[in-house]
């Protein structure tokens, strides 16, 4: 049992993680990554609120039924994404200006609906919220990953604190402002894809369309 | 959140819930009702009971919002300390004449502006405030001498989406702009919300309000008007955000014109105020 819970947490962080392997969540991990700290306290909130919603969901799951199951689920998921916000407006005010309407969107993360369709509708509580657990912290492990590489190559510091010096500080390091742009992400995100489906082949998806060989070439 | 599955109910009762087919009317109206009740309770017992520390945070984010635009903030500054360099004081809009109706150290204009015996309807709303309040929380910074060496006043308007709160810090002159910075709006973040944005912020520092006739001269448009010293008197609009940019400038119009502070200003300057 031990074994299949600790599985189960380790699973989605590489074998089949939501944004490389299902490219889900891709939204918000464009928009906070740009400094380390707000990537972390945005990996932490989604974390929690994947484990949580995937607890009560399954608490609830013989209870709801199907025809509003989707309605019940948003309505959960989204007290709990008004109770992160609320918490972080009380002792994290900086970070929550940051974040503004992120923590929000958490709401429509598509991770924390698609863990509760997919699994805690089906599912015991514990399970579940392992299950939150591990989800949230493969989306933590790329927006980290993510946050390391833009902050450092585009600010030269981590965590704000300088790594690089960077030139308007009389250093050397000319910092890369394409990094701190939202567009930089993808490219960043899309390069961590190719590199796990490197490592891990069986990742790559078959294609759905097969292209046609040409007939009698020039 | 109840735990359905082991529930303490009365069984007589959860017997009979639990006979009724789950995807019957009946029962779909019930656990949304219940579901409903229990989660709009959650969520407003955690907003009553946060509300106290968040209001905390404002106050100390508007006091330190206050400190950097008058230029004497530092990182790591004790705000509260720091903050005692101002004179926190009262302003009748009406008059321009300082007011001592109520303590300038607890006075919340905001709230003020919501009650109908502190405030005045405006028919003429150019900042789409609706309700002005009468006295206005002014800050004013002396040198060791007595005299005023900066006056910081509040200013608000409507944005795109959100009501934009910020201050106007004035050199002595109570014409030259110190610094301008919003401590609370909703604007869009990376359109409106560049508000914020240090570079744009940069722009007011050593920009004049008024001209020489005594009209309020100093705008945000994208270009240049007509007949103004785009140098003294021009702030470049945000791209891609129009709406706000024009919410700003009717803002910092409105509170620097004759409905705002400039009879205040012209009293300070003639020494009446």
């Amino acid at each position: 049992m031990a074994g299949k819970d600790l599985s189960m947490l380790k699973d989605p962080m590489v074998d089949n993680n939501p944004i490389t392997l299902q490219v889900l969540g891709i939204c918000s991990a464009l928009a906070v990554t740009s400094s380390l700290k707000v990537a972390l306290v945005m990996a932490i909130a989604v974390t929690l609120v994947t484990a949580f919603s995937n607890f009560f969901i399954s608490l609830l799951r013989n209870q709801i039924p199907s025809s509003i199951r989707i309605i019940v689920q948003m309505v959960i998921i989204a007290s709990l994404v008004i109770l992160v916000d609320q918490i972080l407006k009380a002792y994290l005010y900086e970070i929550s200006k940051t974040l503004s309407v992120f923590v929000g969107l958490i709401i429509t993360n598509c991770i924390v609906m698609g863990r509760a369709e997919a699994y805690a509708m089906k599912n015991p509580p514990i399970p579940s919220f392992l299950d939150g657990i591990g989800n949230g912290l493969g989306y933590s492990l790329i927006l980290l990953l993510v946050g390391v590489i833009r902050e450092l190559f585009g600010a030269g510091s981590l965590f704000g604190v300088q790594i690089l010096a960077t030139v308007n500080n009389g250093g050397w390091y000319v910092p890369n402002g394409l990094l701190l742009l939202p567009p930089s992400a993808f490219f960043v995100i899309g390069l961590l894809i190719w590199g796990f489906r490197t490592w891990k082949p069986a990742q790559v998806e078959k294609r759905e369309y097969k292209i046609m060989e040409s007939e009698g070439a020039h | 959140m109840p735990n359905t599955e082991n529930t303490t109910a009365p069984a007589g009762l959860w017997a009979r819930f639990n006979s009724i087919p789950l995807d019957s009317a009946p029962r779909t109206i019930t656990v949304a009702v219940v579901l409903c009740l229990i989660c709009s309770m959650i969520v407003s017992g955690a907003a009553v009971m946060l509300k106290p520390q968040q209001e905390i945070n404002k106050t100390l984010d508007k006091k330190t919002n206050i400190l950097k635009v008058a230029g004497l903030y530092q990182d790591g500054v004790d705000v509260e300390k720091a903050f005692g360099a101002f004179e926190p004081r009262l302003v009748d809009v009406a008059t321009g004449k300082f007011s001592d109706a109520e303590d300038a150290a607890i006075y919340d204009q905001r709230a003020a502006a919501k009650d109908p015996a502190l405030s005045i309807a405006l028919d003429n709303d150019p900042a789409s405030i609706k309700r002005q309040a009468k006295l206005a929380s002014v800050y004013l910074l002396r040198d060791d001498a007595g005299r005023i060496e900066r006056i910081i006043l509040p200013v608000h308007g409507y944005g795109l989406w959100s009501t934009l709160y910020g201050f106007i810090a004035l050199n002595a002159d109570g014409n030259e702009v110190y610094g301008l910075r919003f401590y609370s709006h909703g604007e869009t973040p990376g359109l409106g919300a560049e508000v914020d944005n240090p570079k744009w912020m940069a722009q007011w520092p050593g920009k004049l309000v008024y001209g020489d006739d005594g009209s309020v001269d100093i705008g945000v448009s994208k270009s240049v008007p007509a007949g103004i010293d785009g140098s003294r008197y021009h702030i470049d609009a945000i791209a891609g955000a129009t709406l706000t940019s024009r919410g700003v400038d009717n803002l910092v119009k409105f509170w620097m014109g004759e409905q705002g502070f400039k009879t205040f200003l012209d009293n300070l300057k003639k020494g009446e105020a």
